[in-house]
């Protein structure tokens, strides 16, 4: 209970690295597509936490709203991600990244 | 006033009677092929008799009209627009005489005597022969193509008969060349029919050629190819007698008229044109066409008139075709072939009243020819209809009571043509004999004895026709025999009107000498009268059309001639009756019998056609058809293959070789350098830019990364 009072700004900001950190290893090294949108997802996850910890350190309510922005830009950006991959697997049988190549030279 | 104009309305629109024709002939060019025989036969016998119901109309109101004191006895004249040439004015070309005339030919019509009878004789036959047509041709392949064709002739014919000018009546002439073609050839699978329709198609260009530089010359001289234009220029006094480029021009537009109207010596191909169907040989080959030249030369006549040596040559070949023709015909066993050298023969006839400066009698000659002898056509066909198909009278025989309307209405015709009192061909035929027989105070005498042989003979081979057909053993096969069938009453109704008319179109020139008036001479006066005045100015009064009046009281040498002529038809009659009467299988020929040689000339015709041959082709000759003067011979041939096919060829490689450098022009130097060079050069530059995309998004991403976390630590520890 007295640690919890004491859970300051820089551990939520230590947990949003932490977070931050999975996601971006998550999107840069997994081939599964469906993984990277979810290793997104973290990477924003991390971003709303930010945001949330310092709108509590300075008491506006400006960083809460913005977070409620990003995850609905979330969802969308979830649901057109999705779709691509379903047109990307109907043509390609396959959801791995690394066969997305086609616009290169 | 609104009367009047009421009543000019056929007059005014008299360019409907050919076109109508025409309406229909366009119609089976473009949708004949899907149009059912009825259809087929609505329109195009549609469009004829209308076409004659507004001939009748037309001619009807214009002897009404001509009869007005303001234009006594002038030819009607209606102009649709300038066809050739400019109506301005400033096109001209230069004269004999130095001045200029404008070059303007008219598209034009010119209705007056002459003209009436012509419209009213091919529009009235016309449509007889369309009727008999839809029953003769009712099991034919290709039926719209052939009332197409029928169609299309008509409305040429009418051309050439109603045009205003020499220019759009060469326009008709050619037309109905090229129907005559079409329809000779209108079973052009078969190689006798094309060849024969090359041939008369040749012939003709060589009358044509003769027209066209005559009608160059009247041109040059006169100024003006119009009819009125001419005639009054002709009859200005401005030219003498015997004018020798008058001479020239006139006799110039007789090789039209020999080359048209199958006269010695471009005949030859009148005999062969008997390949097309019957009704064609009727129509187009016996009772119109044909005739064309005698209209030309009829409507010249103010020209030929100033020109008394064209009128003697006009005269001879008249004659000598007459009689020419008429021998061939004596041993003929095609029963089509016995018509067609008959029909050359009566065209002499006629040529010969022309020359003889009868042109009346000529014209009227025309007229009763083309009932009796459409008749005899028409019933041929009804023959071969019956027949089978057989038109060798060799197998023919006893008929009479099995086609008896075909019968009777054939020996009516026979009747007629052979001269017998009273019917159509007497009053004609004697009509010619007799102004033969006074005209230049009797220096036409041998033409009138050549006439007169011609008479006998004709009469010899048209009973013999009827004798070996209609009379005699039965010749032919049993199964052609059980076949034998009277025609359809679309093809007997026709005949019986064409009998009807070879029996009454006589009594229209009853001569003056057997208590008629002639009127038919009486209606021509303002087309032909002048020529006598003409004369009568120059101080010959006796000369040619007067000297038939001047010797009209000498009666009894006319009754006798005409005792003569009727005479000379009985002893025809009397002879073949004879000869042929009880012909069985295997009858012989008398003239075979008593001079063999003579009989074997006659039936190869003279050998004309080989002499042509001989002389033009280099003996060609293809199935029974001789080509004539088809190809004029090895030179002709080797310069078709050699220069003009060789300028074709070289043209040809011409053009494949510019061809080649411009498509070498084209791959290596538009596409090449002006086209695929800059995007050569670019792909170049951009080759270094194109490393950094190899395509693999996570090395993508991690470039990004590394540059943000790159970014950051510069701005934090700067």
């Amino acid at each position: 209970m007295d640690a919890m009072l004491h859970i300051s700004t820089s551990h939520y900001l230590v947990l949003g690295a932490a977070l931050f950190l999975l996601g971006v290893i998550g999107v840069l090294t997994r081939r599964n597509v469906v993984i990277v949108l979810m290793s997104i997802e973290l990477i924003l996850n991390a971003v709303n936490l930010n945001l949330v910890a310092f709108s509590r350190l300075w008491g506006g309510l400006h960083g809460q709203v913005f977070s409620i922005f990003v995850i609905t830009d979330a969802a969308a950006e979830a649901a057109v991600g999705l779709g691509i991959l379903i047109a990307f697997f109907r043509n390609k049988e396959t959801i791995n990244v690394d066969e997305v190549n086609l616009l290169k030279w | 006033m609104m009367s009047v104009e009421y009543r000019m309305l056929f007059l005014e629109h008299i360019w409907l009677i050919p076109l109508l024709p025409a309406f229909g002939a366009t119609l089976m060019f473009f949708f004949g092929r899907k149009l059912q025989k009825a259809t087929v036969s609505a329109v195009c016998v549609g469009t004829i008799m209308l076409a004659f119901l507004l001939a009748c109309g037309a001619v009807l109101q214009y002897t009404a009209w001509s009869s007005q004191p303001s234009h006594f006895h002038r030819p009607y004249q209606t102009v649709l627009y300038t066809w050739l040439g400019s109506d301005t004015g400033n096109l001209t070309y230069r004269l004999h005489d130095g001045s200029t005339a404008p070059f303007q030919a008219d598209a034009g019509f010119l209705l007056d005597p002459l003209s009436s009878i012509w419209l009213l004789f091919v529009t009235g036959v016309g449509m007889l022969i369309h009727i008999y047509s839809m029953g003769y041709m009712a099991h034919e392949g290709g039926y719209y193509r052939f009332f197409g064709y029928l169609n299309l002739f008509m409305f040429s014919m009418l051309t050439l008969i109603l045009a205003n000018n020499y220019v759009l009546m060469f326009v008709g002439w050619e037309g109905v060349g090229l129907c005559s073609y079409l329809l000779i050839g209108f079973y052009f699978h078969r190689k006798s029919a094309s060849d024969a329709a090359n041939k008369a198609f040749i012939v003709n260009r060589i009358g044509d050629a003769g027209f066209l530089l005559g009608m160059f010359f009247i041109a040059w001289y006169f100024g003006s190819l119009r009819y009125t234009d001419v005639t009054r220029l002709a009859h200005g006094g401005h030219f003498a007698i015997g004018d020798p480029i008058i001479t020239a021009a006139t006799l110039l537009l007789f090789v039209g008229a020999c080359g048209k109207s199958a006269q010695l010596p471009l005949y030859i191909w009148l005999p062969d044109a008997m390949e097309g169907p019957t009704p064609v040989s009727a129509l187009i080959h016996a009772a119109t066409m044909v005739t064309a030249g005698v209209y030309m030369v009829a409507r010249s006549n103010a020209l030929f008139v100033l020109a008394p040596k064209s009128m003697l040559v006009v005269a001879i070949v008249g004659a000598l075709t007459a009689i020419f023709a008429a021998s061939i015909g004596l041993v003929q066993n095609d029963i089509k072939r016995v018509l067609a050298y008959s029909t050359v023969s009566q065209l002499g006839y006629m040529f010969l009243a022309l020359g003889v400066g009868a042109f009346a009698a000529g014209v009227f000659h025309v007229f009763t020819h083309a009932f009796f002898k459409a008749l005899l056509f028409l019933g041929a066909g009804s023959v071969i209809h019956a027949m089978s198909g057989e038109q060798d009278m060799r197998n023919m025989g006893d008929l009479r009571k099995r086609i008896p309307v075909t019968y009777w209405t054939m020996l009516i015709a026979t009747l007629a043509i052979t001269g017998i009192p009273p019917f159509a061909g007497f009053v004609s035929k004697d009509e010619i004999l007799w102004q033969t027989w006074t005209s230049e105070h009797g220096a036409y005498r041998v033409l009138w004895f050549v006439g007169y042989a011609t008479a006998l003979m004709t009469a010899f081979y048209m009973f013999r026709l009827v004798y070996l057909t209609f009379r005699g053993r039965p010749r032919m096969s049993h199964e052609v025999e059980h076949h034998i069938h009277e025609s359809p009453t679309s093809m007997t109704a026709p005949l019986v009107v064409l009998a009807i008319c070879s029996l009454f179109a006589g009594w229209l020139g009853w001569p003056h000498s057997l208590g008629g008036s002639d009127r038919f001479a009486q209606f021509l006066e303002p087309v032909f009268a002048r020529e006598a005045q003409v004369f009568t100015e120059e101080g010959k009064a006796a000369q040619l059309a007067a000297g038939a009046k001047e010797e009209e009281h000498t009666s009894p040498t006319e009754y006798l001639l005409m005792f003569l002529s009727v005479a000379a038809a009985g002893v025809g009659f009397y002879m073949a009756g004879r000869a042929y009467g009880k012909a069985a299988k295997g009858y012989t020929e008398p003239i075979a019998v008593a001079a063999p040689p003579v009989y074997n000339t006659l039936l190869n015709k003279y050998y004309v056609d080989e002499g042509y041959d001989y002389a033009f082709t280099g003996r060609r000759k293809s199935g029974d058809v001789r080509l004539g003067v088809l190809g004029a011979g090895e030179a002709s041939s080797w310069l078709d293959t050699n220069v003009i096919d060789g300028a074709v060829n070289g043209a040809g490689r011409i053009t494949r070789l510019t061809a080649t450098l411009s498509s070498w022009w084209d791959k290596w130097i538009i596409d090449g350098i002006g086209v695929n060079g800059p995007a050569i050069f670019a792909r170049m530059l951009s080759y270094p830019a194109r490393l950094f995309a190899w395509g693999l998004v996570q090395w993508y991403a991690l470039v990004m990364t590394a540059g943000l976390v790159g970014f950051v630590f510069y701005y934090v520890y700067r």
